[in-house]
């Protein structure tokens, strides 16, 4: 079927027009946090920076207590991650492997509690730290981290789990092997990509995470994007260091975006990844 | 009891998948309790975090709203009962009711908005030539990946009155009133960024998950349809759209809970104002509860909306399990 040249180019058009309008923003922080004072403040906006600096980078690295911050927000992260993997792993295993009286409500709940609804939650959590003195710790938010991250790790191992063919583990149970010991000589070494992609949108979720370390960690052990939310507050208007603070912050996420996105596509995600 | 029937239902030999196994059922009945316990300890330690993590801040959560708890009473640890009166103090007060409609009006027009972006973007992606789609792919996966506080800031500046970009460019277009435009001062024109921002955000999850499935559906049904001379709206109608009914279905909802709950959005790019008035319930709940430090208050709010959101969950797990036969 031939189309017409008008069929032929608007597709292309829309699309020029779509690829500019999301990413836009984007090219906007990182141009921003390399143009000069006084290409940013210009009349006419700088669209290409020509003038690049790192003066702006480098007002942010300086900025009080950056590296402090860039230490809470591995951290918790981090370790919110790897406990969320230990506890989902050996539950996807139960679900994915064996039948059991309340098998389906166990995965019904951990649909639901994909989704709770952690922003309206505040309150309580405040309450329940406060009573235990953690405030402005690093404890509870990981500990909440790592509940926030854990359905869907459990929800994704478990599919993991049951792509690997159950054959292969039975044979090793003839040739001897107990049932852990065929779980950590077979069946572990052919999780570890689909461990890696899990724990990579772990990452994501926790270290993006805002309404929680807002009403916890007020005072001391912020996180990074509590500090990007008041950074333009403490430093007046200064677009450039904002925006230099907001490409800082976003680079690890692009990195492992673009990493997984082939992942990302395709149900496998099925809302996780967001809010 | 829903655990005694579904566990039930869950046993082999009752229509499940033929691969439900009745190996690993025999073979664990001769191993005795041990083995039977083993799925059991191995969900523990996750039922325990959700009952220690999550169950019990739902359900201090609701203890909380029947409490006086204000600043007075959070310093002298004391605990105030109060009964029903948080809960009638808000649904008789028109604040409360003004919030209940301005979310669902937020949820429902940023919704609609990203259904409709997402699928138009969906579509065009199947239709572009190769280069091109990886192209928009591109874009479209920035965007997605931009994690929501970066987005705030970066839209604060895109929309920053003196110097925004988009400021110069409205005026660039002729519309001269819109330099120096102060975008964050009134309620419609926050409310406008905001869903502007959220729509950017969460295009590239329908568009690009509705593109993947467009890919399953086979071309000689794209093919017929072109050939009984259909169009491109009947085509959509009558074939796409019906067999990926249920993926329209699951993220219609996903996205309904998503925005009705969104908190981060629109508190840090404007923190529900100008003086309150894009305060949606997530944010009217924070504001109420630890702004102006009557926590019970707020937790009453937040009890009323995560009463909304679970009557929004149920609706879309009935949709979900419908479909979803290999729990």
């Amino acid at each position: 079927m031939r189309r017409s040249l008008f069929g032929r180019v608007w597709p292309n058009a829309t699309a020029v027009v779509l690829f500019v309008f999301f990413v836009f923003p984007v090219y906007w922080m990182v141009t921003t946090a390399f143009k000069p004072d006084l290409d940013i403040i210009s009349k006419t906006p700088v669209f290409i920076p020509v003038h690049g600096t790192f003066a702006h980078f480098r007002a942010a690295v300086h900025a009080a207590g950056f590296w402090t911050l860039v230490r809470n927000s591995f951290t918790v992260t981090v370790s919110a991650v790897l406990l969320s993997l230990v506890v989902a792993l050996l539950a996807a295993f139960a679900v994915a492997r064996m039948r059991f009286r309340g098998r389906k409500v166990f995965i019904l709940v951990i649909m639901m509690a994909q989704m709770a609804p952690w922003e309206v939650m505040t309150i309580s959590v405040y309450m329940i730290v406060r009573d235990q003195n953690q405030l402005d710790s690093l404890l509870p938010l990981t500990l909440f981290y790592m509940m926030m991250v854990l359905p869907f790790t459990v929800w994704t191992l478990r599919g993991f789990v049951a792509a690997v063919p159950k054959e292969l583990e039975e044979s090793a149970l003839v040739d001897g092997c107990t049932r852990f010991q065929a779980f950590v000589r077979i069946v572990f070494p052919l999780l570890a990509p689909g461990l890696m992609a899990t724990s990579l949108f772990g990452f994501i979720t926790a270290w993006n995470e805002f309404p929680l370390v807002l009403i916890l960690n007020k005072n001391s052990a912020q996180t990074l994007p509590l500090w990007l939310t008041q950074f333009q507050t403490n430093f007046g208007d200064d677009w450039g260091a904002t925006m230099a603070a907001s490409t800082l912050f976003t680079l690890p996420v692009i990195i492992v975006f673009l990493f997984l996105q082939r992942r990302a596509v395709g149900g496998l995600t099925a809302g996780a990844v967001k809010g | 009891m829903a655990a005694q029937t579904t566990g039930a239902r869950t046993r082999p030999g009752r229509g499940r998948a033929p691969d439900a196994p009745p190996a690993d059922h025999a073979r664990r009945g001769g191993r005795g309790l041990g083995a039977r316990s083993a799925p059991y300890l191995l969900i523990l330690p996750a039922c325990v975090a959700t009952i220690a993590l999550l169950g019990y801040p739902l359900v201090r959560n609701v203890i909380i709203s029947f409490q006086d708890l204000n600043a007075f009473q959070l310093i002298q640890h004391t605990t105030q009962w109060t009964g029903f009166s948080n809960y009638t103090d808000q649904l008789s007060s028109s604040t409360f009711w003004h919030t209940v409609l301005r979310s669902v009006l937020f949820t429902l027009a940023n919704v609609a908005l990203i259904m409709a972006a997402g699928t138009a973007v969906g579509l065009l992606l199947n239709r572009l030539g190769k280069r091109m789609r990886l192209v928009l792919q591109l874009g479209l996966v920035l965007a997605w990946a931009m994690p929501v506080v970066a987005g705030t800031t970066v839209y604060q500046w895109l929309f920053d009155s003196q110097y925004g970009v988009v400021n110069w460019f409205l005026a660039k277009l002729d519309w001269h009133s819109m330099a120096g435009y102060n975008w964050f001062g009134h309620q419609f024109s926050t409310f406008s960024v905001i869903t502007l921002m959220i729509v950017w955000q969460s295009v590239p999850f329908v568009a690009l998950n509705l593109y993947a499935g467009l890919t399953t559906i086979s071309a000689e049904l794209f093919e017929a349809a072109r050939m009984d001379g259909a169009g491109a709206w009947r085509t959509f109608g009558s074939v796409t759209f019906p067999i990926l009914k249920p993926f329209f279905l699951g993220t219609t909802f996903l996205e309904v809970i998503w925005v009705f709950k969104a908190f981060t959005q629109v508190y840090a790019l404007n923190a529900g104002g100008p003086e309150g008035s894009t305060e949606t319930l997530p944010v009217y709940a924070f504001i109420e509860g630890v702004g102006n430090q009557h926590y019970g208050m707020g937790a009453a709010i937040s009890t009323l909306t995560i009463v909304i959101l679970l009557a929004l969950m149920s609706y879309y797990f009935r949709i979900m399990l419908k479909q979803e036969d290999d729990l």
